[in-house]
């Protein structure tokens, strides 16, 4: 046993008793059993969803050859239906590199190994779209999060970050997630806080955006200091998020308020 | 706060007096006589701008809109008006207004006896709770109306600029 | 290029009222929202959206700054002939858009 997967043994070990202060399975609730029924009519009906422009953008840069090895997804990947299920899956730990990896970086190493083209910026348009698309294939099936040695590591790193208070308001995202999730803030309801609608439409952004998008809000929220968009934090964070929201179902390219 | 609860009631009974007050005057009434004292000053005007000197009744229009939004910049409405949609008899248009936003116009949907069906939806943003009154202009002239009171709440934790 | 999605029958008996939904990529950026350096965000928004069916327009609006980004209409027609039904928005900036939908009456 090499000492680095010795730690993460002993660290998946630790992770379990860690957890008890989480919310109970049974108790795990999507954002959208708060929402109001228009705007779950809104995410339901795939021609109603705003966010389906964007699954549409996505589908016509799945096609598109780019970069110097004019390749596109589809050269490689086939149709959309090689992507059932990946959505769900990700962040995942990538042993070649040693980190974990979330779906918009994924699709950026292919962008850069594989196509041979510029990486999309976080939060672009192009990126976003793409990602609504990878992730409209996984919706209603159930999060899989990754289990593997190298992932635990993650998975308890973003927990810490989860349970840390930070920020003016000395907050941390447990204290009203995991805490006081279905009271009420102001007039709006605190949800769970779970990714499974990522990418997603929010009325708020009046756009789709992603779940490293949403963080940097609630850091916002918190009045705590950002990390830089392309920080390990946010996918420790998305990862942990991930292995907490086990077993629900995916509803990307969601809408929440 | 007893100030602005005391306010809140006071409005609302304000509200249901002209409410009871329209209901007895048969549906029928001047939008600029008495229901627009509900309104401020420039939604009254783009009414005033829309109708002339016509009489608004009340009904025939259903204005379909949630009384409480999670959030202003997205919400749903549908307006569907009672016609027969013929060549002879149907809607021309459907005026929205707001009373709150910094311009009083939402939209306005043109038709013809050919929509078969005088109705539509779309979405609004609306920045502030606020009543929305909806106008629907007959081809023979007459306008009908109905009116509807949004709350519009807001997230806790929104973007802030960088 | 704005992205715009239509939804038509593609099959409607001849008589019948078919609704319609279109839904297009737009800012819908009112004018009144101040940007990051303290200036206002110019004004950019759709001011008309129409349909024509077979050539007749059978639906047009009218867009304030009141209307949502991303603006979606429903609206219905009677499925009077096969052919094809057209839909325009036009706005601010010399925003043009043109999307088509076929549908069959029987």
């Amino acid at each position: 046993m090499t000492g680095r997967v010795f730690i993460a043994a002993v660290l998946a070990a630790l992770l379990a008793p860690a957890l008890a202060d989480e919310i109970p399975r049974a108790q795990r609730r999507s954002g959208y059993d708060a929402m109001s029924p228009q705007t779950r009519a809104m995410q339901d009906n795939e021609s109603e969803n705003p966010a389906t422009l964007w699954v549409l953008d996505g589908e016509a840069s799945w096609r598109k050859p780019e970069g110097e090895a004019n390749k596109s997804c589809a050269d490689c990947h086939g149709d959309a239906s090689s992507m059932k299920g990946v959505a769900a899956r990700y962040p995942r730990f990538d042993a070649a590199r040693g980190k974990p990896v979330d779906i918009e970086q994924q699709i950026n190493i292919c962008r850069v190994e594989r196509q041979k083209a510029t990486p999309f910026a976080y939060e672009s348009h192009e990126l976003l779209a793409m990602t609504a698309f990878v992730a409209r294939q996984s919706r209603g099936m159930p999060i899989l999060p990754d289990k593997a040695a190298g992932a635990a590591k993650t998975v308890a790193e973003g927990q810490r970050l989860f349970t840390q208070r930070r920020g003016q308001l000395d907050l941390s995202c447990a204290q009203c997630h995991d805490d006081n999730w279905g009271r009420s803030l102001g007039g709006a309801s605190i949800p769970q806080g779970q990714p499974n609608g990522y990418p997603l439409y929010r009325l708020e952004w009046q756009s789709v955006g992603s779940m490293r998008r949403r963080l940097r809000n609630c850091l916002s929220g918190m009045r705590a200091e950002l990390w830089p968009v392309d920080a390990p934090e946010y996918v420790a964070l998305e990862m942990y998020l991930m292995a907490r929201a086990e077993g629900l179902r995916m509803e990307s390219p969601a809408v929440r308020p | 706060m007893n100030t602005t609860s005391n306010e809140r009631g006071d409005t609302r009974r304000a509200l249901i007096v002209k409410a009871t007050r329209l209901a007895l005057g048969a549906g029928f009434c001047s939008i600029l006589g008495e229901s627009a004292g509900a309104t401020p000053d420039m939604m009254r005007e783009a009414i005033g701008k829309l109708v002339g000197s016509s009489p608004v009744n009340e009904g025939r229009v259903t204005l379909d809109i949630p009384p409480l939004v999670e959030n202003g910049n997205t919400v749903p409405l549908t307006v569907a008006v009672e016609s027969p949609m013929t060549e002879a008899d149907h809607v021309t248009a459907i005026h929205i207004f707001n009373e709150k936003n910094p311009q009083p116009y939402v939209i306005a949907a043109h038709f013809g006896p050919r929509a078969g069906k005088a109705a539509f939806a779309t979405r609004a943003k609306l920045s502030d709770s606020q009543r929305i009154i909806a106008i629907a202009r007959m081809s023979d002239g007459s306008f009908w109306m109905a009116g509807a009171d949004v709350i519009v709440t807001i997230a806790a934790c929104v973007e802030m600029n960088e | 290029m704005a992205r715009a999605l239509i939804n038509v029958p593609a099959h409607a008996k001849k008589g019948d009222i078919i609704e319609i939904k279109a839904l297009i990529s737009h800012p819908m950026e009112s004018g009144y929202r101040v940007g990051m350096n303290g200036t206002i965000i110019p004004r950019d928004i759709i001011h008309v959206f129409t349909c024509d069916y077979n050539g007749v327009e059978i639906f047009r609006a009218d867009f304030s700054q009141a209307v949502a980004a991303n603006p979606f209409m429903s609206f219905h027609t009677i499925a009077t002939e096969s052919g094809k039904l057209v839909f325009r928005w036009s706005g601010d900036k010399d925003f043009e858009a043109t999307e088509t939908a076929e549908i069959i009456v029987e």
